[in-house]
């Protein structure tokens, strides 16, 4: 009895103290390894809207209901801006119907795409977590008519199993990072290659050019390979053991830019010189300004852009559906390039920076 | 692990110095033993592990570096948080699983403060002391809330404090609009990094202050006392007058202002913060090192040095796999490999084995959980 009271009043708690989490700041999170969580949009009466951005979409005057499964949005600067830009894109003005759902776990994502494919979204649109294990849901999804588009990031699946899919070539910009690195034309590449979340499309992608160099050329080494699973903090407590076992390097490829800064912090501390004029070439990935300044001052030397814009797009494709135009291409990339210290401008800055 | 254990009590009851008498209690033994092999490994492994040499940072100045520098240093923000910990522990007999977030909490807070509502900020927009402050009243009152869901609803504590677990990062978020501020103000990142013309990690010195101060606070308060016989027997204690209420509440907002320390040292380190990476299961660590240091985790006695101790060889831990290239992901299995020597070190069945082998009267006076 009392038992039952307690928890009762802790439930009670938990409930009104994550409201209070996620109603403050008009927005929500799945908090780190916490279970996440899901909203919905208030209730609306009509789905009439006199926004500038016209409603497309709403020309039967039903709002597209679309149910949006993406990672947390505090794991990095890039999935910030991703998460930020699908929300204000969703909205009930431009004639959608959304649930969002964060979560970095690819087993809570699954089960809440079940939950969603249930409740009969007409688009499910998806960053999943992982690469694998999404079979049953394409195929659920399918049979129960909602369509899938991906965006962001590729899962491995026959291309049957969506209609479309909007995100970064992480392949290539694993590719096109390691063909700037080899341009540099250093006699000996050693090379301290700190890892994203391992198993993620932006972690294979990234890693796998650069495995296959350094696996294909004699002077092509790595010092350590080792995870930080997108973490500044771990990243730097790598570098750090790295500069105190002695051993030297000349190369850090970091596959994102807060484990770029994370290693630069390491260098800084121990007076080795990095960027342009340095000794040390940094290398990051994704958009982040503060990330594209430090390559404009020449502390870095590297960005390689990912861009998380890919709201537009996906929207575009969702009102070419409605009105039965089936996308021209299945995969669609958004465009991308790496930025060089020596060639970077102040209008690049402005334009990709996030 | 299992050779050394044939005669703790010879090991660390031989020194005769009065304060270390008091640090040396036979529970100290595992911590100490674990930190001798780890020494002892690397030491045959490669001696070199322990070089330390002096460089001179970008900005010039002069700093240590080595493997042991690192050690002391990034140990810093577990040892503080172990110190909380046990108090939490040994007072309400459960573990605050809601440190990391809460420490999202307080860098979140602090860099809010310190970055006057701005992503990015090149100084200051607050004086440091105050949002530090800031941050302290912050994790307080985090400390508060789970303390009084433990103490006056009488929730187990991890129950209570999973409620913090769950929301603290989305609310560390929510403190800062879901931006992620960084702050750029070198004086900021003195905390984390070095002070000017200090070769030392400034980390390492907060760490000194904080176990300092709680020493000064064990010695010349009750808390101790009370926290402890609080465990033990709880309404025994309020027959004698204590409130076992206040004082659980009491340990678990000492415990907030920990985490604000370690959320403090965490973010000067970089100067921006990562809500959902930032500090993650470093509760789990924080609990290990209390139980690396021979802690009870049912709570009743309690020794803060065996936890700064177990902090210590935690670190100590990682940087040896780091150095021989473990990957960062297999660590926690190396860490398991801990708990499971610990649980079964600390089985009643076991000890009654070891025992009676030694036939060593004082294995009694070890508390039994």
């Amino acid at each position: 009895m009392k038992m039952k009271k307690v928890l009762g009043l802790a439930l009670a708690a938990a409930l009104s103290l994550s409201l209070v989490a996620c109603g403050g700041g008009g927005n929500n999170n799945g908090g780190a390894s916490s279970g996440g969580n899901t909203s919905n949009p208030p209730a609306g009466g009509s789905s009439s809207s006199s926004s500038a951005q016209q409603p497309t979409g709403g020309g039967t005057g039903e709002p597209i209901t679309v149910g949006i499964i993406n990672n947390d949005p505090n794991e990095s600067g890039y999935r910030t801006a991703n998460d930020a830009a699908m929300r204000a894109m969703f909205t009930e003005a431009n004639g959608y119907k959304a649930t969002f759902y964060n979560n970095n776990d690819a087993a809570q994502q699954i089960a809440e795409a079940q939950q969603m494919i249930q409740n009969e979204v007409d688009f499910l649109l998806l960053s999943p977590a992982s690469t694998t294990g999404w079979d049953t849901v394409l195929k659920d999804a399918q049979d129960a008519g909602t369509q899938v588009i991906l965006f962001d990031r590729m899962l491995e699946a026959d291309e049957s199993m969506y209609v479309a899919a909007v995100v970064s070539d992480m392949p290539a910009e694993g590719v096109t990072a390691v063909n700037w690195l080899a341009d540099q034309g250093l006699e000996e590449y050693n090379i301290v290659h700190i890892q994203g979340l391992m198993g993620t499309d932006a972690q294979v992608g990234r890693t796998g050019a650069l495995d296959e160099k350094v696996a294909a050329e004699a002077n092509w080494n790595y010092v350590t390979q080792q995870t930080a699973s997108w973490d500044e903090e771990t990243a730097r407590t790598i570098t750090q053991s790295v500069i105190d076992s002695g051993k030297s390097f000349n190369v850090i490829y970091a596959e994102n830019n807060g484990m770029a800064r994370g290693a630069v912090a390491a260098l800084d501390a121990n007076g080795i010189t990095h960027g342009k004029d340095g000794d040390v070439i940094v290398m990051g990935f994704d958009s982040d300004t503060w990330a594209m300044e430090a390559v404009l001052n020449g502390s870095w030397n590297y960005m390689g852009l990912c861009n998380p814009l890919q709201a537009e797009t996906v929207d575009r494709i969702i009102k070419d559906l409605a009105a039965g135009n089936a996308p021209s291409q299945k995969i669609i990339y958004t465009p991308e390039q790496g930025f060089d210290a020596a060639t970077i401008t102040q209008a690049d800055v402005d334009t990709y920076g996030t | 692990m299992s050779a050394p254990v044939k005669n703790p009590e010879t090991q660390v009851r031989r020194p005769d110095e009065p304060l270390f008498k008091r640090l040396t209690r036979q529970q100290l033994f595992i911590p100490v033993a674990a930190l001798a092999l780890l020494v002892l490994f690397n030491l045959i492994a490669d001696p070199s592990f322990f070089a330390v040499s002096i460089n001179q940072n970008s900005l010039g100045n002069p700093v240590l570096s080595g493997n042991m520098v690192s050690v002391l240093d990034n140990a810093s923000e577990l040892v503080i948080l172990s110190i909380g910990m046990t108090l939490v522990t040994a007072s309400s007999g459960g573990q605050d699983i809601s440190v990391g977030a809460t420490m999202a909490i307080a860098g979140s807070v602090i860099l809010r403060m310190v970055c006057g509502g701005q992503v990015t900020a090149d100084t200051m927009q607050t004086p440091l002391i105050l949002a530090v402050l800031a941050g302290v009243l912050a994790t307080m009152l985090c400390g508060a809330f789970n303390g009084t869901l433990v103490a006056y609803f009488k929730i187990q504590p991890m129950v209570a404090t999973l409620i913090m677990y769950t929301a603290g990062r989305s609310i560390a978020a929510w403190i800062n609009n879901n931006q992620l501020p960084i702050i750029n103000d070198l004086g900021f990142k003195y905390a984390g990094t070095f002070l000017p013309g200090v070769p030392v990690p400034t980390p390492i010195f907060i760490t000194v202050l904080v176990i300092l101060a709680f020493w000064l606070i064990l010695k010349f308060t009750t808390l101790g006392l009370y926290t402890q016989s609080v465990g033990i027997n709880a309404n025994s204690s309020r027959l004698n007058g204590l409130d076992p209420k206040l004082i659980k509440l009491l340990t678990y907002v000492i415990l907030g202002v920990c985490v604000a320390l370690a959320g403090f040292i965490r973010v000067s380190r970089s100067g921006s913060i990562n809500y959902s990476r930032m500090a993650e299961n470093i509760e789990m660590d924080a609990i290990l090192a209390v139980a690396l240091g021979g802690n009870a985790l049912s709570g009743g006695k309690f020794n803060i040095y065996g936890s700064i101790l177990g902090a210590y060889v935690i670190q100590f831990l990682t940087t040896t796999l780091y150095k021989y290239d473990v990957p960062s992901t297999a660590l926690p299995a190396y860490k398991a490999v801990v708990v499971i020597l610990l649980v079964v070190l600390s089985a009643p069945v076991v000890r009654e084995k070891l025992a009676s082998m030694k036939k060593a009267p004082a294995k009694a006076a070890k508390e039994v959980s």
